[in-house]
């Protein structure tokens, strides 16, 4: 079985790696690239553990076959702090204990980035909503919530 | 197991690869294919893959609308002339499965999900195929009925007549988890009303059988009479006529049958 070439963006950098026929991003990005944010948690599209923004979208990289993102562009959690500085979200997470084990963080974290990069004020009910494909087995979403409202109602700009 | 992966820029050139070899997939959002792949099913060799434009076109703008099979839930959300199937498309997945799940797709999603198509059966819609000999049009119930015999098939796109008022096209999942959850029970209704009766009642019922079926003992309770209280209340007992639930994680086949002429009633009556 030949393996096929494939270049895409991975956090703003340019990536070019050869993958088998059938390879999903979440493997070539976990192993390939060597990017272990995204979780494999069910392989299935039931836990959003490997959840990525692909152009700007939420998707999850466990369901994605890796030749799919040809030429476009992959970001995962590994990319949104800035330099030494956590993203707000991250900081959100941390400050409002939305983590407990944190193998649900990364996932949440991108659910959470795709909602407000395309609505920076949600309401409680839009963010319930962006993270519904997310499962989270500690925290009982609360936390999460909270945190993400803390960003959506102005902590941001003072993070 | 690595497979081979074939990427067209034809619809057609897609269609004969995946006539041709009996263990090739077509691969749209990957909801499925990619899940089938990532539990090791051996059955699948090669997976078949199309850019034509053609499949993730949407013409919205008549009295019939023509989905393309490539076109994802997310898109029809994003759509103001599908206002008809923003709850349909709204209650599956979570936001990144209808960033990536099709119209196409669901049509194949085995129970508990392809809740969708549920929406499209009670809308009598027609399922545009394309095969090793061609394309051509089949009624979506030939479609379902059929459904085991079309991995080799590759739908091309969905069109269906815009019911004539909100009220008339009726759509509800029943979920144990809000917002998201698996279905136990998913309904639609079709139930255009002429000079105040009920003419050519439709109703669709998904997790009552492998595939999503019609209720038909229910629609000939509301055919040719207006939709009244004693009329409802046949319907909804003629609600589990002829279905075959199966037991899952979601519920039993008995809890199945038990509440499907409950949750038919309420949708009847427009009640929450």
């Amino acid at each position: 079985m030949s393996k096929t070439a494939l270049q895409f963006h991975h956090n703003g950098r340019d990536v070019a790696i050869f993958v088998d026929g059938g390879t999903n991003l979440l493997v070539a990005l976990r192993e390939q690239i060597g990017d272990m944010t995204p979780k494999f948690g069910c392989g299935q599209g039931g836990c959003g553990a490997c959840s990525v923004l692909i152009d700007g979208e939420l998707h999850l990289s466990c369901l994605t076959l890796a030749e799919a993102v040809a030429g476009r562009s992959v970001e995962t959690l590994d990319g949104i702090k800035d330099g030494p500085n956590l993203h707000p979200l991250q900081r959100a997470f941390a400050e409002n204990f939305a983590a407990q084990c944190g193998y649900c963080t990364p996932g949440m974290l991108m659910a959470a980035k795709a909602l407000l990069d395309r609505n920076p004020s949600p309401g409680r009910a839009e963010i319930v909503e962006a993270i519904s494909g997310n499962i989270c087995r500690c925290t009982g979403y609360e936390p999460i919530i909270n945190a993400v409202l803390a960003v959506a109602s102005g902590d941001r700009a003072r993070a | 197991m690595p497979v081979t992966v074939r990427t067209f820029a034809n619809s057609g050139e897609a269609a004969a690869a995946l006539s041709s070899d009996r263990s090739a997939r077509y691969l749209g959002g990957g909801t499925l294919v990619m899940r089938a792949l990532n539990e090791g099913d051996t059955s699948i060799s090669t997976v078949v893959r199309a850019s034509d434009q053609a499949l993730t076109r949407i013409d919205a703008t008549g009295s019939r609308v023509t989905i393309g099979a490539g076109v994802t839930f997310a898109r029809i959300l994003a759509e103001r002339d599908l206002a008809f199937l923003h709850a349909p498309a709204r209650s599956i997945g979570g936001p990144a499965v209808r960033n990536m799940g099709t119209v196409g797709g669901n049509l194949f999603a085995p129970v508990p999900y392809g809740d969708f198509t549920v929406a499209l059966l009670a809308l009598d819609a027609t399922v545009s195929i394309q095969g090793g000999l061609g394309s051509r049009d089949v009624p979506i119930e030939e479609f379902l009925q059929s459904r085991e015999r079309q991995a080799g098939t590759l739908v091309l796109s969905i069109s269906c007549q815009k019911p004539g008022n909100t009220e008339a096209f009726r759509y509800r999942k029943i979920a144990r988890i809000k917002p998201k959850g698996g279905s136990v029970i998913t309904l639609a209704a079709h139930l255009p009303v002429s000079s105040g009766r009920i003419v050519g009642a439709r109703i669709a019922l998904g997790s009552m059988a492998p595939t999503p079926l019609r209720a038909r003992a229910a629609e000939r309770a509301l055919e040719g009479r207006s939709l009244d209280a004693a009329t409802i209340g046949a319907a909804a007992a003629a609600a589990a006529e002829g279905t075959s639930p199966g037991d899952n994680a979601l519920a039993s086949a008995w809890y199945r049958r038990e509440i499907v002429g409950v949750h038919l009633r309420r949708l009847l009556l427009g009640q929450e």
